[in-house]
């Protein structure tokens, strides 16, 4: 999914620089934030960030001939909600930019809004949508790192089909092009994201329980026999306030007005 | 044994290609779209080249290999550190439990 440097018209190049800007630095914001009022949560923003480092430097190979890379920011998008990811995909694609000669700075906007901000988006939609449905964290998890890599390689086709669309079929036949070199190779790499993901989070639900429950992606064992400090109960998110609130309810008698 | 399955599922599915048709090159996505481009689009010129590019193949690979080393490094820390913690919890509820 990575634009070479300098295959994007100078004004998409700006367009997009501009589009992503406010994503990065909204999710460096959210990267402060998050750091500073949980700082418990460091070790799994670093788990995040370095399952995109990683991820973003394999190429695999696929079924169609090509080889591509998997993007790993769905991960961080199922923990942390997108904003994170925002900030962490720029930095592995600025590093791969810089050091790699992969990608490009001129590209870096249109890369950065389809790795860090398209793909986190439409794989924290994809993960919210499983879990309501009942497909459960693991199948959640699937979904959501499946779906943000290949979110991330549509969006690089339809960016690169804007900007070189075909003289003949026009933007149309453009997307249908690239859409066959990226989409269609990602398929089988998505599913092994999607898998891998599965494997981490399997890991992630024994040895980091607190956390993902602080984090709303599990919720607290109601029969848990430790006790609840005064800590963890204020650290439970409002959501699951709400959740637990809208359990209950029914259950109380209706309140007379005071 | 679930995770030897899903461990054996990737593994699979990215062996498979391999085994299916060696005679493929498996030339990158993001080449393979640089290529389109010069073709149905031969006019156009690119117009900023990059900042710096490893000389020669093989300090790519290094570098691309260093990239990898780094996230699986924090990421190895990262878990060993989450499952320290837990069964050094474990290990003083016992301790204090007794």
């Amino acid at each position: 999914m990575h634009i070479a440097e300098g295959f994007l018209p100078p004004a998409h190049a700006i367009g997009w620089t501009i589009a992503a800007t406010p994503f990065v630095v909204h999710g460096a914001r959210a990267v402060v934030k998050e750091v500073r009022e949980n700082p418990e949560s460091t070790l799994l923003l670093g788990a995040a960030g370095a399952f995109t480092f990683v991820l973003s430097a394999i190429k695999l190979p696929s079924v169609t001939g090509s080889s591509s890379h998997p993007t790993g920011t769905g991960l961080g998008a199922v923990l942390f909600r997108p904003p994170v990811m925002a900030l962490l995909g720029t930095v592995v694609l600025l590093f791969q930019a810089l050091l790699l000669a992969h990608g490009g700075l001129t590209t870096l906007g249109a890369n950065a809004f389809s790795m860090a901000v398209v793909g986190p988006w439409a794989g924290y939609g994809a993960y919210q949508l499983t879990r309501r449905l009942g497909g459960g964290l693991l199948g959640g998890v699937f979904a959501g790192m499946a779906i943000a890599d290949l979110a991330t390689y549509v969006t690089t086709a339809l960016q690169l089909a804007w900007a070189h669309p075909d003289a003949e079929s026009g933007f149309l036949g453009a997307a249908v092009k690239f859409l066959g070199v990226f989409a269609v190779t990602q398929v089988p790499l998505a599913i092994g994201e999607g898998l891998l993901g599965v494997l981490l989070f399997r890991v992630l639900t024994v040895n980091a329980r607190p956390e993902l429950e602080r984090l709303g992606v599990l919720t607290p064992e109601p029969d848990d026999p430790r006790e609840v400090s005064r800590d963890q109960v204020r650290e439970v998110s409002r959501d699951q306030v709400r959740e637990v609130s809208r359990a209950r309810a029914p259950d109380e008698p209706p309140r007379s007005e005071r | 044994m679930v995770t030897a399955l899903l461990v054996l599922a990737v593994v699979a599915l990215f062996a498979l290609p391999l085994l299916i048709d060696g005679g493929s090159d498996y030339a990158g996505t993001d080449s393979q779209a640089t290529e389109l481009i010069e073709e149905s689009d031969p006019g156009y010129e690119p117009w900023f080249s990059s900042v710096f590019s490893p000389g020669s193949a093989e300090v790519e690979s290094g570098l691309f290999a260093l990239q990898a080393a780094l996230g699986g490094g924090v990421l190895g820390y990262v878990l060993g550190r989450l499952r320290g913690r837990r069964t050094a919890g474990k290990a003083a509820e016992e301790a204090g439990g007794s």
